[in-house]
């Protein structure tokens, strides 16, 4: 199995504040891997490392590019790192809130689009046909998170669950290799949570992808990740497979606190 | 499907051909007199420019104070290009234009890295300089007693407000099949995505710097043909035509309209066009109207005026269909029996 992506020493330093130091990972083709910790543990900036939203301060990352070369993507454009074929979902939602469902996901497919601006002022043929390609291709995407009906609503209109799963579907139409979701089950229900679970699981498997996923709910974690790397203040703590983890002192007492004050 | 869509265009195409030759025959018999025609031209040129506004302000979310230097540069241009190399007006005029999205690209280079209104306050100062060089480049500008004697479209004094008039609409269609097309493609999806949200724009591969270039080097182009239109039709050019209180007039007019839609713009442009020499002597205090109006559009209606019909744009192609459908008298049944 090839490493897809794969974090050397990473650390980030904002002003005083160390906010993951030393962190190190490597994600294997096909894994599916949990991120877990409490609140500022450091998840999220660990993932804006990874898609280039923040430079770390050091340290190394290697993504494997889509012509399979290993190549260094630490000082790289979110939009280059994405055209590698690494993609995300956002924490706190971040759609296009003012655009239909459909034109969401065709943004997605910008760098994918075989045709220059020039072709599209003029319209020629070949701005039809991609565009026409572009189309089905992002609606049969929809239909596979029963989005289609709703194509042409705005996705502020979409209720929460949705607009989480287009998301999903936004980062899809990117193609990638690797997906880094973060925390896609929050504020859903139970029911919602589970068949989230078992979508994530049915695209890992349909497009051929490794995932890297933060989340909170641990009904989610345990069922779906192979693998578990758990952050607590910037550092990892432990990693390994999701009962071993949750067995782990050091892991019990970053989310339950010290056994001292079980004593008390 | 394809001959349909060719039947469209072709439809789309005749359309505004009639619009154009029945505009003009009204304009030409003197239906609509000669004051009307003179508004109806600025109102156009003032339009091509807010298009162009509204391109970076309304749909790359990048605001922009500076329009009014712009148009400068392009005017300026074209009057040199004719007046000192003899340059023809047309070529002249997208002279003006090329070199206005030169300054364009110049000045975006640096600020459009930065996320936020730095673009707003740069823009601002541009405009400014571009006026205060114009006044002080007399070699070529006239300095502040202005430039006077660019040659107009036409020297025949009766079919002058006609071929302004004409020229005038030509280049208004251009402006908007231009900034349509480009909307309703994937690189004007690209632009968008980049109000809407600039981080996710960016994640989902998008080059935000480049098509915040992109949209405000075209911006700047069309800024630099509304100008390089107002040198031959006024005749006269004078650095204080293109003060602070001009861009601030392009930006009402997107305002009104509603930023992020066409339609609302040409409409908005026209209108206050008219309203302004409707209300010429309210003159000197337009510098209080223009802060009143845009201070009420913002509590009451911030969507401006296509806000109220949900921001729906007009549609010729839509408009074409009906008219096909009109036409060839083709009802729904009959069309499914034909598949």
């Amino acid at each position: 199995m090839t490493t897809l992506l794969q974090a050397e020493n990473l650390s980030i330093q904002f002003g005083g504040l160390m906010a993951v130091s030393s962190f190190n990972m490597e994600l294997k083709e096909g894994e599916l891997v949990g991120l877990i910790g409490p609140n500022g543990a450091g998840k999220t900036t660990t993932f804006n490392m990874l898609t280039g939203i923040h430079k770390p301060t050091s340290g190394r990352i290697i993504v494997r590019s889509r012509n399979g070369g290993p190549r260094n993507i630490e000082k790289l454009q979110p939009y280059q790192i994405t055209s590698l074929g690494v993609a995300r979902t956002f924490q706190n939602i971040r759609l296009f809130k003012d655009l239909t469902v459909l034109d969401n996901v065709r943004i997605a497919n910008h760098f994918n689009a075989q045709y220059k601006s020039i072709h599209a002022l003029l319209r020629l043929p070949v701005f039809y046909q991609e565009e026409k390609r572009i189309y089905e291709y992002n609606m049969e995407l929809l239909k596979l998170f029963k989005l289609e009906h709703k194509s042409d609503e705005l996705a502020k209109n979409l209720p929460y669950g949705e607009q989480r799963k287009l998301e999903i579907v936004r980062a899809l139409a990117t193609k990638p290799h690797t997906l880094l979701l973060d925390e896609p089950a929050a504020g859903m229900n139970p029911q919602e949570t589970k068949e989230l679970m078992e979508l994530i699981k049915s695209i890992k498997e349909q497009f051929n992808l490794t995932i890297l996923l933060i989340e909170h709910d641990m009904n989610l974690v345990m069922g779906i990740c192979e693998r578990i790397i758990v952050l607590d203040y910037g550092r990892v703590i432990a990693q390994g497979k999701p009962a071993e983890v949750t067995r782990d002192p050091m892991v019990i007492k970053a989310y339950l606190g010290k056994e001292m004050e079980n004593d008390a | 499907m394809q001959s349909e869509r060719q039947k469209k265009t072709i439809t789309s195409i005749i359309l505004l051909v009639l619009g154009f030759v029945f505009l003009n025959a009204l304009v030409a018999m003197r239906i609509i007199d000669e004051y009307t025609t003179q508004v109806l031209t600025i109102g156009a040129i003032n339009v091509v420019v807010a298009l162009g506004l509204n391109l970076i302000s309304g749909f790359t979310g990048q605001l922009a104070l500076g329009h009014a230097g712009f148009m400068a540069v392009g005017a300026y241009t074209t009057a040199a290009l004719v007046m000192k190399l003899g340059v023809p007006i047309f070529p002249a005029i997208f002279g003006g234009g090329l070199i206005s999205a030169l300054f364009g690209l110049l000045i975006g280079l640096p600020t459009l890295r930065l996320r936020g209104d730095y673009l707003a306050i740069v823009t601002l100062g541009f405009g400014e300089i571009i006026r205060v060089i114009m006044i002080n480049l007399t070699e070529i500008t006239g300095g502040p007693a202005g430039l006077k004697g660019i040659p107009p479209f036409t020297t025949n004094f009766y079919w002058r407000p006609v071929v302004s008039f004409a020229i005038a609409y030509l280049f208004l269609v251009l402006v908007i099949t231009l900034i349509s097309n480009l909307l309703k493609s994937s690189p004007g999806r690209a632009i968008v995505s980049i109000r809407e949200d600039e981080i996710a724009a960016n994640a989902m591969g998008i080059n935000v710097f480049y098509y915040k270039m992109f949209a405000f080097t075209l911006s700047a182009f069309i800024a630099g043909l509304g100008g390089g239109l107002y040198a031959p039709f006024f005749g006269y050019l004078s650095p204080n035509m293109f003060n602070f209180q001009k861009s601030v007039e392009f930006l009402i007019i997107v305002v009104l309209g509603g930023m992020g839609n066409l339609t609302g713009t040409v409409l908005a442009g026209f209108g206050l066009t008219y309203l302004q020499e409707f209300l010429r002597f309210l003159q000197d205090y337009r510098l209080v109207i223009y802060p009143l109006i845009l201070i009420v559009l913002m509590l009451f209606q911030p969507s401006g005026l296509m806000g109220l019909f949900g921001n729906r744009e007009f549609s010729l192609a839509g408009l074409a269909e009906q008219v096909n459908q009109l036409l060839f008298r083709k009802d729904p049944a009959e069309k499914a029996g034909e598949k």
